[in-house]
């Protein structure tokens, strides 16, 4: 059985009257993994047997009417540690790690009873946005399988467009969530910079990795970030803020008298017009049900690309200074001396991107390019999130296209990383400043037949507005209900 | 700005980095890198005369918490993730180069 035509609520209503047991369930996700996988390749690893266990003892339990997410089996992106179960951040540099401990987010999922299938690809360390990257395998665009699903998230995406699961955990740093979700046709959510904790995310650029939900729904969405989000007392940038109870107040989604930006740089160069096109449409829709457009200016935002590039891959390089073949990990064989242990193990451990990243970081961080890369990157980034503050003053919400094309192919853009970065250009921005954004299912390309995502950003811990105008697009569209013809081409 | 980085900054950096790098893969990772440099000079461009820099959107400042041990008590798991082993330690080759003289 494919995870298409249902949702968390009903799943859980099945369960609960004992129309379904959890096992059943998932069983159906093991069924359609291993019917799709093998063209797919969205997954690293299955947790078929923990998974099968859990589940039984779930059912033995029962399943209470305030256990929404008991039973429901979902998937985990393979940067998040998951105890005893391997995570390889799709690094040849972890490619046997074991975690003696569960991510926050993980150990949330775990004691709600949701069951964890198995641990999704991604571009190695989440750096990437065609999932290319990992050193593993490639995953597909279930829609198109020459094409790619997007990245970071990729193995996440996919999953959840080959009705594999509901929903699986990404992170998103500079778009790892909302991109792909916009190649493949699903819900992708990154909250608010401090609404979920990091701890046990493998990190990658602190100041910008949240953790977040690609999903069929946005309702189901909303349900499963506020099983994730909160303080944590081992992240200390979580937020004191309260979590809403955001699927419960979609009951009173409305987008009557909405204000809308809607920056004229989303639409400018470098955006494919076959995206545009169908965004266009969107927000007429918008318009239609009610909703005021508004077309502003965010003139920074061109500079969210080479801000980002020097910010991220300097944190990168810093955080990835643990892997050393010391304590864990991958080690260098026939080593001479300490040095040649750090050196060797870590040009033989990581990939071709995560190097360049490392080399950006490094140059960016160094003495005498401190101030004009590191420094003016953070000034830069000062005037970016000083464009949203402004916008944002006087609009609920900012409205455009996630990303600037549907899927490329396979191979098209992953020998050229300068390319590959431009993909990026409008979702980083959202990183920078630390806003909330969310990509939904908006059409599909007349050019090619591809899904085309729409981004909706806005205020910080304001989740609730982005999931409230997404609620009410997808009530009164249908775009999110198709779904891939795997192995034949749409 | 605009200058390029050139082979032998690339190697600096590599060093500092703790990567090395092949002369072929040299010839691919300078230009690359030199691409991607050519875009941050946009930045340079850019005035930022009184712009705050900012490093973080979190407002949390310094937050505190007791100081307790939890979740101890793995030697043994986390020990299975090392590399190599001896007598309940970390195995690691000696730190005096002794390759050479």
């Amino acid at each position: 059985m494919a995870f298409y035509d249902t949702d968390i609520e009903q799943l859980h209503a099945a369960l609960v009257n004992k129309q379904v047991s959890a096992s059943e369930l998932t069983k159906a996700a093991f069924d359609q993994i291993k019917a799709t996988d093998d063209q797919v390749q969205a997954f690293l690893a299955l947790n078929e047997e923990a998974a099968l266990k859990q589940a039984a003892a779930i059912d033995q339990a029962g399943i209470k009417d305030d256990q929404l997410l008991a039973g429901i089996p979902l998937a985990v992106k393979d940067n998040i540690v998951t105890k005893g179960l391997t995570t390889t951040a799709a690094s040849k540099m972890l490619a046997n790690f074991k975690p003696v401990y569960d991510a926050t987010v993980v150990e949330k999922l775990a004691a709600a009873g949701v069951i964890n299938v198995g641990k999704t690809n991604l571009d190695e360390f989440a750096m990437g946005s065609s999932t290319e990257n990992s050193a593993f395998q490639t995953t597909k665009n279930p829609w198109d399988l020459t094409r790619v699903p997007g990245g970071s998230s990729g193995g996440s995406a996919a999953a959840v467009a080959a009705g594999d699961v509901l929903a699986a955990l990404g992170t998103d740093t500079g778009g790892s969530i909302r991109q792909p979700a916009s190649f493949t046709g699903v819900v992708g959510m990154k909250p608010t910079y401090g609404r979920v904790s990091r701890w046990g995310i493998i990190a990658f650029g602190s100041s910008f990795d949240q953790v977040g939900w690609l999903s069929r729904s946005v309702k189901d969405n909303a349900y499963l970030l506020e099983a994730i989000a909160g303080r944590d007392e081992h992240d200390l940038t979580s937020a004191k803020k309260e979590v809403p109870h955001f699927a419960a107040n979609l009951a009173k989604a409305d987008v009557k008298g909405l204000k809308i930006a809607v920056p004229k740089e989303y639409f400018g160069e470098g955006i494919d017009a076959d995206v545009k096109e169908v965004v266009e449409a969107a927000l007429k829709h918008y318009e239609s049900l009610g909703a005021i457009i508004d077309e502003v200016s965010m003139p920074h935002t061109k500079y969210g690309i080479p801000a980002y590039y020097i910010l991220a891959s300097s944190e990168a390089s810093s955080n990835l200074q643990r892997y050393d073949g010391i304590r864990y990990g991958f080690r260098a064989e026939d080593v001479k001396n300490l040095e040649d242990v750090y050196v060797r193990t870590r040009s033989e451990g990581f990939g071709a991107e995560v190097k360049r990243r490392i080399m950006l970081g490094t140059f960016s961080l160094s003495a005498g390019s401190y101030d004009a890369y590191f420094a003016k990157a953070a000034k830069v980034r000062r005037l970016i999130a000083d464009d949203f503050t402004k916008v944002l003053a006087d609009h609920d919400l900012i409205m455009g296209p996630t990303a600037v094309s549907t899927a490329f192919k396979v191979g098209e853009e992953s020998s050229d990383p300068n390319k590959m970065y431009l993909n990026d250009l409008l979702t980083v921005t959202a990183n920078m400043a630390g806003l909330p954004g969310m990509s939904i299912p908006a059409g599909f390309s007349k050019q090619n037949g591809l899904p085309v995502g729409l981004q909706i950003i806005g205020k910080a811990f304001d989740e609730q507005a982005v999931y409230d105008a997404g609620y009410v697009f997808e009530q009164t569209t249908d775009f999110h209900k198709q779904t891939p013809r795997l192995g034949g081409q749409n | 700005m605009a200058e390029k980085l050139g082979r032998e900054a690339a190697k600096h950096v590599a060093e500092l980095a703790k990567l090395s790098f092949t002369d072929q893969e040299l010839d691919q990772f300078v230009p690359q890198l030199e691409e991607t440099m050519h875009l941050f000079d946009d930045l340079q461009q850019m005035d930022t005369t009184g712009v705050e820099p900012m490093y973080s959107p979190t407002t949390e400042v310094n937050g505190m918490r007791e100081d307790v041990a939890e979740k101890s008590g793995q030697k043994e798991a986390l020990l299975q993730n090392a590399p190599e082993t001896k007598n309940g330690l970390i195995k690691v080759p000696a730190i005096i180069d002794e390759s050479e003289d």
